[in-house]
């Protein structure tokens, strides 16, 4: 990436959403913005990237937009004005500014949209990705993605999803939603079933838009601040999960959290993870992201794997499945009660479990058998779990396991 | 300002016939209350409660002469049960009244916008 999209892509969602707030419509907020980068392109490798870009690029921008909505009142005056997007949003010149990006990602993923539409709405919109690295992301034609993009904005405009904060008993669902949509965003790249780079920057990019979030979300009073423990959770998470992902693959093999190069862990994101961990417990206000972004912090905290303080993760599961109840949940309990209580007592707990169609209840079932040297059954279980897994590395590495029960 | 279609979506689960008397009126006056509270909001438009699917009769007027025919025109299981149209602001608006029909008429209810260029 040259310097001149570099700084694009980090102001994109600024800029766009600035616009969208100012001409009601995405469509010319995106047109005017591509516009402005053809300018760019031209004159910064000659002058350089003049001192605030995100207002050069708002400015530049906003004449294009001008021009082009004035081209188009004349052939069509209608068809400008039902385009308009919705907002009725008061003008507040006492209450703090609200960020343009906040309302920009409550219409991205707003509920009536498909889930995977608010994906790629969000890292277009938000994140400046082009339609063509979204697609290469998700493993799909560039004409499938552009036309899922094409439909969500007609959606919006349509059906006048509106652009702008939701309030009161909306607000903390709404927030939930966007936190699923960045944590999904996420997990495409850290749980990707190919190896390809491509996919890992989809980590790089959900923690700069969750970075972006924290931002814009930071400066509102109530109730947005109510909210804001869980987007701190959901950073801290993605941090301490990314620190790890260095030492997840090794030799196209999975490597489990206990057999880690810890030294290959990435130090910088692991000290800021374990800070916002701090910055959650003193707010007081615990929530699903912050809890799993606490268990993390517990493994990344221990010097090496049998210093891990098991009793604390088995409390902290036992916090999260307090608050949301689900069968993955204890499973994953059930992984830390091993370490505390030994495999037959995790065993119990598993085998009760209805997760039959989950890869990782049978990796986790296996390892279990195999601890308590129950091989018959422990190969059986492998096998189970490696018909269901998608993921290459995944794949390999437990096939290596079953063919060590013997 | 833009004008929503609220339709109730029936879908064979609630059995109107076999429910008992009382729950029937029960339904009947949380949805007279609802549509109420929109007139009072200034946000109705017109609403209509539909009579049985099977009472339903297809008219397909495109050839030479119309042919008609007994009862729905798809197989679907779910139907439209009635209907309200709306002004609402935008569609976070239109979703909230719709949750509160929903859960007056005892139906799952799509929300559907005007196409204002016809309107």
């Amino acid at each position: 990436m040259t310097d001149v999209e570099e700084v694009f892509r980090a102001e994109y969602g600024r800029v766009v959403a600035g616009l969208v707030r100012r001409f009601g419509d995405i469509d010319i907020a995106e047109e005017a913005l591509a516009d402005a980068l053809v300018i760019a392109l031209q004159r910064w490798p000659r002058d350089g990237v003049p001192p605030n870009p995100a207002a050069w690029l708002t400015r530049v921008a906003g004449n294009k937009a001008i021009d082009r909505l004035r081209r188009e009142k004349v052939r069509d005056d209608k068809y400008a004005e039902a385009a308009m997007l919705t907002d009725d949003t008061p003008a507040e010149p006492t209450g703090p500014v609200t960020d343009d990006r906040l309302r920009l990602i409550f219409t991205c993923c707003h509920p009536a949209l498909a889930s995977e539409n608010r994906i790629a709405l969000t890292l277009r919109l938000l994140g400046g990705l082009t339609v063509a690295e979204i697609a290469h992301a998700f493993l799909v034609p560039e004409t499938t993605m552009a036309q899922r993009i094409t439909r969500a904005k007609a959606k919006i405009k349509q059906a006048r999803i509106p652009y702008r904060v939701p309030m009161g008993d909306d607000l903390p669902n709404r927030m939930a939603g966007v936190l699923a949509v960045l944590y999904l965003i996420f997990n495409e790249g850290y749980l990707s079933t190919t190896a390809a780079s491509v996919r890992e920057d989809l980590c790089t990019e959900a923690i700069r838009l969750t970075r972006q979030l924290r931002e814009a979300s930071v400066a509102l009073g109530p109730p947005m601040d109510q909210t804001q423990p869980e987007v701190l959770g959901l950073l801290a998470l993605m941090l301490l999960l990314d620190a790890r992902r260095p030492a997840r693959v090794r030799d196209g093999l999975l490597v489990t959290l206990p057999d880690q190069d810890r030294s290959a862990w990435n130090s910088d994101q692991i000290e800021e993870g374990h800070a916002l961990v701090r910055q959650c417990l003193a707010l007081n206000r615990p929530g699903p992201y912050q809890i799993q972004a606490a268990i993390n912090a517990v493994h990344t905290d221990a010097p090496d794997a049998s210093a891990v303080d098991w009793s604390q993760v088995v409390a902290l599961y036992d916090q999260l499945a307090a608050l949301t109840p689900s069968p993955i949940v204890a499973l994953n309990r059930a992984v830390a009660v091993a370490e505390l209580d030994g495999p037959q007592v995790a065993l119990a707990i598993v085998d009760d479990l209805d997760l039959g169609s989950y890869h990782a209840f049978h990796a986790t079932r296996a390892d279990l058998l195999r601890r308590l040297g129950r091989y018959d059954e422990a190969r059986e279980a492998y096998g189970q779990a490696i018909a269901l897994t998608e993921n290459e590395a995944e794949r390999a590495w437990l096939a290596s396991r079953q063919a060590s029960c013997g | 300002m833009p004008q929503y279609m609220l339709s109730v979506v029936e879908d064979g689960t609630q059995a109107f016939d076999k429910m008992p008397k009382e729950e029937l009126q029960q339904i009947m006056a949380d949805v007279d209350a609802f549509s109420d509270t929109v007139r009072e909001a200034g946000k109705w438009v017109f609403a209509g409660g539909l009579e049985p699917i099977e009472a339903s009769t297809v008219v397909d007027g495109r050839g030479e002469s119309p042919v008609i025919t007994d009862g729905p025109f798809s197989e679907s299981k779910e139907y439209l049960g009635g209907f309200w149209i709306i002004s609402a602001a935008d569609l976070d608006e239109a979703l909230d009244w719709a949750a509160r029909g929903s859960k007056a008429c005892a139906a799952k209810v799509e929300v559907r916008p005007f196409d204002e260029a016809t309107g």
